[in-house]
């Protein structure tokens, strides 16, 4: 009787740990994909920020030299500079665009599907190709804009790209077009999870559709804008093909986004040490950024969950 | 009777205000919608141009004569036909990479129990938010230390092994389809990959479709992966090679633009036939993400 019982554990036990080993097996080629293509890379780029290396002569030693010369680089400043100046005006932008559309979106409107195409289909779009249309726009004698201006004011517009000053701001525009869509798509589906009883109960209180947009909306999208700041905030740093292929960080390093540097640095000017350093300052910069957004979150972000 | 004229009064001017409203968003909807059209307009318009009609002042909107060969001579001034092949090789790949290795592992974190499994989904989850330029300069220099650059190895092998955002959507569709499905194919004698083989794999097709679209539309979309890896030309990817057209025919903006329309063409093509997977894939990983 009690063999039997044994019996059955161990069997139990066998079944647990053949369902383990077969778990373990069915993940690994992401734990090995993480390992090789991620966890190494990220111990590699501190060893190599260390490191004056050129990729031809061999790698050497030069503590934190890198990290020295990168803070007293006035170029890594201005890098960092444009992309929070940048981050500043494109995230908010961003968010009520894609609060704005998707507002409407919720509304009972005729072509629902249709008009969701439309706005989504800047998303599945080239990068390189959306800049090379851009430029083209932003075109200073022939662009549409200064010819729109042109004709209905009589004055020629300004060279959006070749301005210091509207480079960034232009830029901004451009990552709306582009990306208002599927950040519409995030809201819209935020918007679909508020119960409708919070609502009716609301209008039973009286409240004007003015309130109840601040009181229930708002708050109960928290936590999708909370999300967007934080992969908006990510996505400036990565920022790239615009800079590479419509101003070249121009003009006077107006555009000089911090990933464009970065690869300035090291995949044009080989300075693979050097790269490294920046990688790993920003990637304590987005860290920090992350979690005071996080810390802020607490007081402004509202979770269903919490109050249950 | 005074209440009654009343009554009819304001119900009169809900009417008009519920109206107004009506004009209203349709008038913001038609707006955005320009907002969109108009880049796009003015893009198709500008490549059907001649060279002195580009720069024409004030801009004309409808060509004429329609050019149509500024599209012929765009796409042979440089070899635009191996670009398509070697952008369309590599999206071959990675997307057939991506399905098979991403629906495995997410099998493996949504139907099995294993020590540290939660954490380890923690750690993939976390992966998401680490920015991929930080793995710029190591990831290049592995690459290079393996020989693998100029070649398709650096843009396709990472692919073998699942990427966060598949592997998360696709255990959040596998968590939606009951667990006793799994059980009975088991008391019948299925091993693990009988059933992942005979009753997951054609209940999770939707969610593997939305994958290879997302995944055939970034491989396409991908710039700075292609810049920094591949240097000869007989390797160049679309996005790569319409940079570099852009660079040695500074202005002839009717030919950038026809290129530009055909760099287009594919990843528009697969959205309209795969806009249903695209908008609702995207608001799953939305709404997914946000509660975390």
């Amino acid at each position: 009787m009690s063999s039997a019982i044994v019996a059955t554990g161990k069997k139990k036990l066998n079944i647990y740990k053949k369902e383990a080993a077969f778990g373990y097996l069915l993940i690994s080629p992401w734990l090995i994909g993480f390992l090789c293509f991620m966890l190494a890379p990220l111990v590699g780029v501190i060893l190599i920020s260390f490191m004056r290396w050129d990729l031809i002569t061999s790698p050497h030693w030069v503590g934190i030299e890198n990290y020295k010369k990168l803070f007293q680089d006035p170029l890594f400043w201005q890098s960092l500079k444009v992309t929070l100046i940048y981050a500043a005006g494109r995230v908010p932008l961003g968010i009520l665009t894609a609060l704005v559309t998707a507002l409407l979106l919720n509304q009972k409107v005729k072509f629902i599907g249709f008009w969701r195409v439309v706005y989504y289909m800047p998303v599945v779009l080239p990068p390189v190709a959306i800049s090379l249309i851009w430029m083209w726009i932003y075109n200073g004698q022939y662009g549409v804009i200064n010819s729109i201006i042109h004709g209905l004011f009589g004055i020629q517009g300004p060279q959006w790209l070749n301005d210091p000053v509207l480079v960034l701001p232009a830029l901004m525009v451009m990552a709306v077009w582009s990306a208002a869509g599927r950040n519409m798509i995030i809201y819209l589906s935020g918007l679909q999870g508020i119960s409708n009883e919070l609502y009716e109960a609301a209008i039973i209180d009286g409240a004007s559709s003015w309130t109840r947009f601040w009181k229930i909306t708002l708050p109960m999208l928290t936590p999708v804008i909370f999300f967007h700041m934080v992969t908006g905030m990510i996505e400036t740093f990565q920022l790239f093909t615009q800079a590479y292929v419509m101003t070249e960080g121009g003009p006077n390093n107006a555009s000089l986004f911090f990933n464009y540097y970065l690869y300035q640095k090291g995949f044009q000017q080989y300075q693979m040490g050097y790269a490294a350093a920046m990688s790993w300052v920003i990637f304590l910069l987005i860290v920090g950024l992350t979690l005071l957004i996080f810390r802020s979150s607490k007081a402004w972000v509202y979770y269903e969950a919490e109050v249950k | 009777m005074e209440t009654a004229i009343d009554l009819k009064q304001i119900q009169a001017r809900q009417l008009f205000l519920k109206l107004s409203m009506r004009v209203f968003i349709y008038a913001m909807l038609i707006l955005g919608a320009l907002f969109i059209f108009i880049p796009f307009g003015w893009t198709l318009s500008t490549a059907l141009k001649t060279d002195q009609q580009v720069l024409a002042y004030p801009p004309v909107w409808i060509p004429s004569p329609v050019v149509w060969e500024n599209f012929v001579k765009a796409l042979t001034i440089r070899p635009f036909h191996i670009y398509y092949f070697n952008t369309f090789l590599i999206a071959f790949i990675c997307v057939t990479a991506q399905v098979l290795s991403s629906s495995l592992v997410a099998y493996g974190f949504a139907r099995f129990r294993f020590p540290g499994r939660n954490l380890l989904f923690f750690v993939l989850l976390s992966t998401m938010m680490l920015p991929s330029n930080l793995l710029l300069v190591p990831r290049f220099i592995l690459f290079k230390t393996l020989g693998w650059l100029d070649t398709f190895l650096p843009l396709t092998i990472p692919h073998f092994f699942g990427s966060a955002f598949s592997i998360f959507l696709m255990r959040q569709y596998l968590m939606g389809i009951p667990l006793e499905l799994d059980e009975a194919a088991k008391i019948d004698g299925a091993g693990p990959l009988r059933v992942y083989s005979s009753i997951i794999f054609p209940l999770v097709r939707p969610a593997l479709g939305a994958i290879a679209v997302f995944e055939f539309v970034s491989v396409w979309r991908d710039f700075m992966g292609p810049l920094i890896y591949l240097s000869s030309e007989k390797h160049y990817t679309v996005s790569l090679g319409l940079a570099a057209f852009k660079s040695e025919f500074f202005t002839e903006w009717n030919l950038f633009m026809a290129a530009a329309v055909v760099a287009m063409l594919p990843p528009l093509i697969v959205f309209f036939i795969a806009q249903k997977y695209f908008i609702s894939g995207a608001s799953l990983t939305g709404s997914g993400a946000s509660k975390g």
